[in-house]
């Protein structure tokens, strides 16, 4: 009936007795402690005692419910030691809390509100019901913590649009597994959806309709909001040079044209490295980007750039040419990321980038993170020594590219994933600061992302904020993310199964 | 007042890229997707019209219609009239779907008169067979063929039975688009199509996960949008028994997930017959036996082997008791109610994957099989029990299907048995077998769309031709059709509409349209459209390829 380990990523120190404490939800109370520096009229909080009282109590209506007398009062009572209710979380973030579950009280102690948002997803967990419906917790102490602190997931929203609705629901399911980053890669070659105040051409003609298909600046603010709640960061991708076909709709000379012998062919390559106008036009754009999105990071991209038009095309040639670049192109495509990255130095933000930015060119800022995605397990390892050896910090993405879809439970392959196990010093291992789940969108829109998604990407969860040692057992894992999973079915999150097998409240969707 | 036809409107502007694809790791494992990026689409010249009917012939006239006076009614000679309720039922659905809800409508006389010459006013349904089968059910001697010309001032549907008029609606539904003001159109068309193969299935696995009601019916719905004919419903298995017996009622009581809120109670399972029959499915129940039958044990003591290990019971059990009479007396009743209750002239008896081990390891067992001179074949007990229980089943007046171990295990079987091929890949020797013994067969084993697999699988399905073992003509005609299986080990309410379709979509034309119709890159335009028409009905059918809809899945 009840799992004492009924919390999903596990908890980093966790105990708990088999005396249990009964629920009344007409008797429950969220409450600031006397000491905390967030007190009432906090955004985040009060949003999240709204939020988890639904969680807490699935079936609670508001009528029809007798209250006895002997059900005393349940008090939760939070405290965090800094009053950060109107920021958005960011990569120091503290996400730690102190949990403690006693008869009629639960004390919540952490140091930021977006520990204390963790805290209270881990108390919704705790609650479970017996066979007559009443709500029982037990008694529990729980200090936890995440190891990394970025636990990412990427969506795509260029190969597919993805509504809006769509995204949110992704948010909330995502701070059911305490991820902490949406890593929106929102235009690629297919679509250019970002509906630009700059440059509004770029969705005008770029999107795959520039009505329905894109994301207004409302929207934005939306998802950004959101996630703020929830104590997600969403970190935007605009890729460059490569992967930008649908930007050449609406922007005209940003790609380089590609010529068959002399001739220009009609078709355009990567973004045109050898005019000026291209970084004129890069750093309005990123200006634009990095103040409609508050994280201290941009995604670059950077990644997959082919030579071939660059090659066809006599001013990119000459240009190589003046430049001193020979006939190597990657040092073309270094110069261009050099000069994308020096543009958002100087806006304050950090880039992020794709490993091939650092293959080709190893000397970039060092505070740039790397991303890396591609390989087997002794590929990504051999460069996760590489790159930190460098001290650049790093970002694994490669065991996670959860849209390659396989029969049977491919979760095990991402639970088991020992993203430290690589030769290097502990320094090296440090610059590790986590991991991001991968869902390209050539084969997925709203109709099956959810269930592609999850609980899939929970097994990554877990391994991005739990202890390795206590949670190497795929098996022991097993029984706990089957029930994890129930638990999204039944907060309304289409979540796959995985195995035979039944939840107690099925999915009662299409 | 004619216009050009307009294809590339009707192709709803589908923009899909041919940009590299991103990503795509460095393992020789996940490389097989790229040949596929050769797709593109382009309006195709039978527009999004699917599964291909066997004729069509477009031409360029474009006739309007307006959801205000347009309608869909019995034509004067049709002897189905407005008593034919399967009927009305479906023009009121079909309406729907073209018009996306009710409009206000004129006096037809006014509206008419108002229309002008290159506006359709109206459907004509005409069932031309003196028994238009209204009330019947759907079987696989049904008549499924049916006319359909668009031509003014009205388009008539001819079919000698209202299940080719039901065919003949979603074509219509079908070849209706819109213009670039929004306004409905449809292009003059002559269509006269029919079935490739009378069996069309989709299975559902509803024991390894209870698939609630309501997704049923909505795969139903979408299965008539592929003309797909058969419901084949594993309705019980190893892992639960939802379905609720009237005459064994324990059986759901105790094996189901939950007695309550995972059964099929008797009006459940009327509602989804009901349901099939008015979009011309037939469903088709499997019970399963002797084999996967573990929750079978929990209701009903006796049936199952009891395993023993060394000289006493184990406490297990293994697949059906064959050798006690008990378990011939509750077969009779549970087929005499299943024969009830489901009014398909067949019923799917399964006699799959049969593991011998607790036979052979029951002292009673292999005292029986001595004194039938079985020795040590544990075959010839199953097929001693499947042999007894196909006589019993006959009893019932219903038809049966096997799986195809039973025709492999030499059990003989009624002329009319039909043998479901589900081992092996594409069309193989096995089919060649079971029609050289002169029994009709159904194909699934290139069709088990539970095995999923990264990018466009569908591809394969697609490319399954069904006749192309080795076997004379008289063979061929034996194969009657084929079935797209989705097991349940991984799939339920939560997954199952996304994971099936367009997946299945393949399936169903290969098993509608000409043996020739094989132009991949036609395909993939058509299925393209086809796979958004069936997101705008609100079905999430899951893309092909990088692109979009013009209105997306509203859900999440």
């Amino acid at each position: 009936m009840y799992s004492l380990e009924g919390v999903w990523p596990l908890p980093q120190i966790f105990t708990s007795s088999i005396e249990r404490y009964p629920l009344n939800p007409q008797a429950f109370y969220f409450g600031y402690g006397r000491q905390s520096a967030a007190q009432f009229g906090c955004s985040v909080l009060d949003a999240a005692f709204i939020r988890y009282y639904s969680l807490i109590f699935p079936d609670y209506t508001g009528n029809g419910v007798l209250r006895f007398l002997e059900d005393k009062p349940f008090h939760i009572e939070i405290n965090v030691d800094h009053d950060d209710c109107e920021s958005y979380p960011h990569e120091d973030s503290s996400e730690k809390y102190n949990l403690s579950v006693s008869a009629g009280k639960a004390s919540l102690n952490a140091e930021t509100v977006w520990g204390a948002v963790r805290g209270l997803e881990t108390f919704s967990q705790l609650v479970y019901q017996d066979d007559f419906g009443s709500y029982f917790v037990n008694q529990t102490e729980i200090d936890d913590f995440p190891r990394f602190p970025f636990r990412g997931i990427l969506l795509d929203t260029s190969r597919h649009f993805i509504p809006v609705h769509a995204i949110l629901k992704t948010l909330d399911a995502m701070a059911y597994s305490k991820f902490n980053v949406f890593h929106w890669h929102i235009v690629d070659d297919p679509s250019f959806p970002y509906q630009s105040q700059t440059f509004p051409d770029l969705s005008r003609k770029g999107a795959f309709h520039p009505m329905t298909h894109i994301y207004t600046q409302s929207d934005v603010r939306r998802v950004i909001s959101h996630a703020r709640l929830r104590g997600i960061r969403v970190l935007p991708e605009f890729d460059s040079p490569g992967h930008t076909k649908s930007w050449g709709k609406g922007q005209s000379d940003l790609l380089t044209p590609c010529y068959s012998g002399s001739t220009p062919s009609g078709a355009f390559g990567p973004v045109n490295p050898a005019l000026p106008s291209t970084y004129q036009f890069m750093a309005t754009l990123l200006k634009e980007v990095s103040s409609v999105f508050p994280d201290s990071y941009i995604h670059l991209g950077g990644d997959e750039v082919n030579f071939s038009c660059w090659k066809s095309n006599p001013d990119v040639r000459a240009f190589m040419q003046k430049m001193g670049f020979g006939v190597d192109f990657t040092k073309l495509e270094a110069f261009y990321m050099e000069n994308i990255v020096n543009i958002t130095t100087f806006l304050n933000k950090t880039a992020i980038v794709w490993q091939d930015v650092f293959d080709y060119h190893e000397l970039i800022p060092k505070d740039t993170v790397l991303h890396i995605w591609k390989g087997s397990p002794a590929n990504y390892r051999k460069e996760l020594s590489r790159m930190t050896k460098a001290g650049m910090r790093v970002l694994l993405a490669a065991p996670w590219y959860i849209n390659h879809i396989s029969y049977g439970q491919d979760w095990r392959n991402y639970y088991t994933v020992q993203p430290l196990n690589f030769s290097g010093t502990a320094e090296q291992k440090k610059l590790v600061i986590g991991g991001e789940v991968c869902m390209w969108g050539e084969y997925v829109d709203a109709t099956n992302l959810t269930p592609r998604l999850w609980p899939r990407a929970s097994a990554a969860a877990e391994r991005l904020w739990s202890d390795e040692k206590q949670t190497s057992s795929v098996d022991k894992a097993f029984p706990r993310l089957q029930d994890f999973r129930c638990k999204l079915v039944r907060r309304g999150i289409r979540a796959e199964p995985l195995y035979v097998g039944h939840c107690k409240h099925e999915y009662q969707g299409v | 007042m004619t216009s050009p036809l307009q294809l590339a409107l009707l192709l709803l502007a589908l923009g899909f890229s041919r940009g590299l694809q991103h990503h795509y790791p460095d393992q020789a494992d996940q490389v097989d997707g790229e040949a596929e990026l050769e797709l593109v689409a382009e309006p195709s010249k039978f527009g999004s019209l699917w599964p291909l009917p066997q004729k069509v012939k477009l031409s360029a006239v474009s006739l309007k219609l307006t959801g205000v006076s347009f309608q869909i009614a019995d034509a004067k000679g049709s002897s189905a009239g407005s008593g034919c309720s399967l009927l009305q039922d479906a023009y009121r659905r079909y309406y729907e779907y073209v018009f996306g809800g009710a409009k206000r409508q004129q006096q037809p006389g006014k509206g008419r008169r108002a229309a002008g010459p290159a506006v359709l006013t109206e459907l004509q349904v005409w069932i031309t067979s003196p028994d238009p089968e209204c009330d019947g059910y759907p079987g696989v001697a049904s008549d499924e063929s049916y006319e359909l010309t668009v031509d003014q001032p009205y388009a008539v549907l001819k079919a000698p039975k209202v299940w080719g008029a039901l065919h003949g609606l979603e074509t219509f539904s079908q070849l209706v688009y819109e213009d670039e003001y929004g306004v409905k159109s449809i292009n003059s068309t002559t269509i006269s199509d029919f079935p490739r193969f009378a069996h069309r299935g989709i299975l559902l696995d509803s024991a390894r996960h209870f698939l609630p009601i309501k997704v049923i019916l909505a795969n139903l719905e979408t299965m008539a949008m592929n003309k797909l004919n058969v419901f084949h419903w594993h309705i019980t298995d190893d892992q639960s028994f939802p379905y609720l017996s009237r005459t064994f009622p324990q059986l759901s009581q105790q094996g189901a997930y939950h007695p309550y809120t995972h059964v099929y109670t008797p009006a459940d399972v009327k509602m989804v017959v009901e349901f099939g029959r008015l979009r011309g499915i037939r469903v088709i129940p499997e019970f399963d036996t002797p084999g996967h039958t573990q929750s079978w044990g929990k209701g009903q003591t006796d049936l199952l082997t009891p395993c023993y290990s060394g000289s006493k019971p184990s406490g297990s059990f293994g697949p059906v008791n064959p050798i006690l009479n008990t378990t011939y007396d509750f077969m009779s009743q549970f087929f005499k109610e299943i024969s009830t209750v489901f009014p398909d002239a067949y019923v799917h008896l399964g006699g799959d994957e049969v593991d011998f081990s607790c036979w052979k390891s029951n002292p009673d067992i292999q005292t029986f099989m001595d004194q039938q001179g079985f020795g040590k074949d544990f075959s010839k007990l199953e097929s001693f029990y499947i042999q007894k229980l196909l006589n019993i089943v006959a009893t019932t007046q219903k038809g049966y299907m096997i799986w195809q171990e039973v025709f492999d295990n030499g059990v003989q079987l009624k002329p009319d048995a039909v043998v479901h091929v589900w081992i092996g890949g594409g069309a193989n020797d096995e089919m060649g077998k079971v029609t050289a013994a002169g029994y009709t067969t159904i194909l699934s084993a290139p069709w088990y769309l539970d095995y999923i697999s990264y990018a466009q699988d569908w591809q394969k399905y697609y490319k399954v031709e069904p006749l192309s073992f080795n076997g004379t003509e008289e063979q061929k005609k034996l194969v009657i059709g084929g079935e797209a299986c989705l097991w349940g080990e991984y799939v339920d309410a939560t997954n199952l509409t996304p994971r099936l379709w367009p997946r299945a979509s393949a399936v169903a034309e290969r098993l509608w349209s000409a043996a020739d119709v094989t132009d991949i890159n036609d395909t993939f335009n058509r299925l393209s459209v086809h796979r958004c028409r069936m997101v705008a009905r609100g079905i999430p059918a899951q893309p092909l390829f990088s692109s979009y809809c013009p209105r997306e899945y509203k859900g999440v």
